[in-house]
């Protein structure tokens, strides 16, 4: 046994100890007195569990796997190969074209996850930009998503506007609320720009929660209009119908056309002179403002672009829900959203996508699980800072970028 | 080309005074060295001429329009570009993007124009590359484009930093001890470089450690001392200036 083993074997130990110690008060401190079976069956298994995983990095270290990793890698190198031959744009329309025939294969619940994906998808691109692009970490972006819920909320319960009228109108909303949050708390950088953005994020929904003439508090809003339609109807020769799109089919391509909007625009914009200058105040922000970029509109700008899309899925997210209430517009969603950002990639478009499915369609898959999800969640973070510090698909470099695109 | 004049330019920190009573000019054609020991407030004057540092007193005329009190964006635009002493490139960006940034002050395409993709923002978008691949070029980094600045090796990052100055098309450049660091052989490089910088009509105002570099190819020096100025004049004259020599040498 060499010496970096005998280490891995300690630390397993020590680590083993530790945690019984932590285990046994949790579980073993009952009302009926101290117990010990229910606490050391738990961790007879998660030492087993350890036990096997250390054995397994052992013999990996040692070369023992060899047999294993050599072709698995060579396997992952061709179909990387394969995945750099093929032009990104088919990758795009494959990928695009499962999402159109999606809806049609699978049932209700299915499609409900899949909207919930999409319509994160969206606030994750908006907060990318903060936070991926001008740097900028805003803990309360949900802000923006719940005054582009309660925007379109009230226009239609007060005003019956339709949803595609009340879609831009959310998204100014959202907008001016951006700078008007942004303009105070600019000038602060780092953790205090995001202590300041965490409570703007709560006075947003303290307010929501509590105007009650306007937004009827706790109690939330009933009877928002799904999004309309005028449609050719043949019944009585050609005529135009309004029909509601109640059905989620037709919600999961509205969300649809809404994330392909998001995407192409942050696509567009992270690769224009203005996504260069958010890049540039996020490596360095004296250096930016000296080299000619305004620092101070561009951030306002980050910010009020960031709100934009969250604003876009708040609308879509009151049309769909037909209610909302501040119980969506928590801190806990602010740190979701974030949480999507970060385990993605910061900055890449493909990564907040993947983010978003990890964390909104994995938890629906282990439904059993779900008391647990913080736990995952935590866990999960820790490894991938420690694995991949800069996400599932980190953002691409424009040097290559350009290549691809010629 | 243009002149950058200070007057009497005084700037306090609390109880430690700067510069005090700062007076020099660049000169159309010029190449102007800014010596002195270190904390004379070399970089200071940088600092002032920038807009980062606000002044205690004096004027700073740029092109005869006074830039005091204008942000540092928009004292680049008018056409003062800085290299820092300590390099701040975008590190994660690479070399062409470094400088596509410092074409933002020269272009104008909004958010409106980048999500439609209009025709106007795709013609600003190929002239912005054709003028970074340009500066590039120029300053031989054509070859490392596509790098990410941070895995350059030092001296082409100072390079670099020069090239991201030029690429604001700048009419004047302030370069803080771009020799810093180099070996005799880069440093002589530079010195071609920055003789080059001046045939494309820019003055250059430089501070400088290197005393092979300053006394070649600057046409006139500026002495600092604590904040004052103790002697101006051409190269021969500083090295024989006893002022100078007591500063450098101490009494």
């Amino acid at each position: 046994m060499t010496r970096g083993s005998s280490k891995a074997w300690i630390a397993l130990g020590v680590g083993l100890v530790w945690f019984y110690l932590i285990l046994w008060p949790l579980m073993g401190i009952t009302p009926e007195g101290l117990q010990f079976i229910p606490s050391l069956v738990v961790w007879l298994k998660v030492a087993a569990a350890a036990f096997v995983l250390v054995s397994l990095n052992q013999l990996r270290t040692a070369g023992a796997l060899a047999f294993i990793g050599k072709p698995t890698t060579a396997a992952w190198t061709e179909i990387r190969k394969i995945y750099k031959k093929v032009p990104v744009r088919v990758w795009i329309s494959v990928v695009f074209f499962l999402a159109l025939v999606f809806p049609l294969t699978t049932g209700r619940y299915e499609k409900d996850v899949v909207i919930n994906v999409m319509i994160y998808v969206c606030l994750g691109l908006g907060l990318n930009i903060v936070i991926g692009l001008a740097g900028l970490l805003d803990l309360g972006y949900i802000a923006f998503y719940g005054v582009g819920a309660y925007t379109y909320a009230l226009l239609s319960v007060h005003f019956q506007l339709s949803f595609w009228l009340c879609l831009p109108v959310a998204a100014v909303f959202a907008a001016v609320s951006g700078c008007i949050i942004g303009y105070p708390t600019l000038r602060m950088r780092g953790d205090y720009l995001a202590i300041v953005t965490l409570g703007f994020g709560e006075i947003v929904r303290l307010i929501l929660n509590n105007w009650m003439s306007l937004t009827n508090g706790p109690n939330g809003i009933l009877g928002i209009q799904p999004p309309g339609l005028y449609w050719p109807g043949f019944s009585s020769g050609l005529t135009l119908e309004y029909i509601w799109l109640k059905k989620l089919n037709y919600l999961y391509y509205v969300i649809l056309a809404l994330v392909v909007f998001t995407i192409i625009a942050v696509h567009r914009l992270n690769y224009s002179r203005i996504g260069r200058a958010w890049e540039a105040i996020r490596e360095d922000e004296t250096a930016a403002e000296l080299m000619g970029v305004n620092t101070f509109t561009l951030k306002l700008l980050a910010y009020a672009m960031g709100a934009v899309f969250g604003g876009l899925a708040g609308a879509f997210f009151a049309a769909r829900m037909r209610f909302v209430s501040p119980e969506s517009f928590t801190f806990l969603e602010s740190a979701m959203v974030l949480s999507m950002v970060i385990l993605g990639g910061m900055g890449s478009i493909p990564g907040v996508i993947l983010g978003a499915l990890a964390l909104i369609a994995l938890p629906e898959a282990f439904r059993g699980f779900e008391l647990y999800r913080m736990l995952a969640f935590g866990g999960a973070m820790v490894l991938m800072m420690i694995f991949r510090p800069s996400g599932f698909w980190p953002a691409k470099r424009m040097g290559q970028r350009s290549e691809e695109r010629g | 080309m243009s002149v950058l004049s200070l007057e009497k330019v005084s700037v306090r920190f609390g109880g430690l005074q700067a510069l005090s009573q700062v007076s020099f000019d660049l000169g159309p054609g010029e190449i102007v060295g800014l010596i002195g020991p270190n904390g004379a407030g070399k970089t200071t004057v940088f600092n002032v001429i920038t807009g980062v540092y606000s002044t205690t007193g004096g004027k700073v005329a740029y092109d005869h329009k006074n830039i005091l009190g204008l942000r540092p964006h928009r004292i680049l635009a008018l056409g003062v570009a800085r290299t820092f002493q300590n390099i701040r490139l975008f590190q994660k960006m690479t070399a062409m993007e470094n400088i596509m940034v410092a074409q933002h002050c020269r272009t104008k395409a909004g958010v409106a124009g980048a999500i439609l993709r209009t025709r106007g923002q795709k013609h600003e978008e190929a002239l912005i590359m054709d003028k970074a691949m340009e500066v590039l070029e120029f300053m031989g980094l054509k070859d490392k484009a596509g790098e990410i600045a941070s895995s350059l090796p030092y001296g082409l990052q100072r390079r670099l930093e020069i090239a991201r100055a030029l690429g604001s098309e700048p009419k004047t450049l302030l370069l803080d001890e771009p020799a810093a660091g180099l070996n005799p052989l880069e440093s002589r490089a530079l010195m071609g470089i920055i003789e080059r910088i001046l045939d494309r009509g820019v003055n250059v105002l430089m501070v400088e450690h290197d005393m092979k570099v300053v006394m070649s190819i600057c046409h006139r020096i500026v002495v600092l001392d604590h904040g004052v100025k103790i002697a101006e004049g051409g190269p021969r004259e500083i090295q024989k200036d006893p002022e100078v020599i007591r500063a450098y040498l101490g009494s």
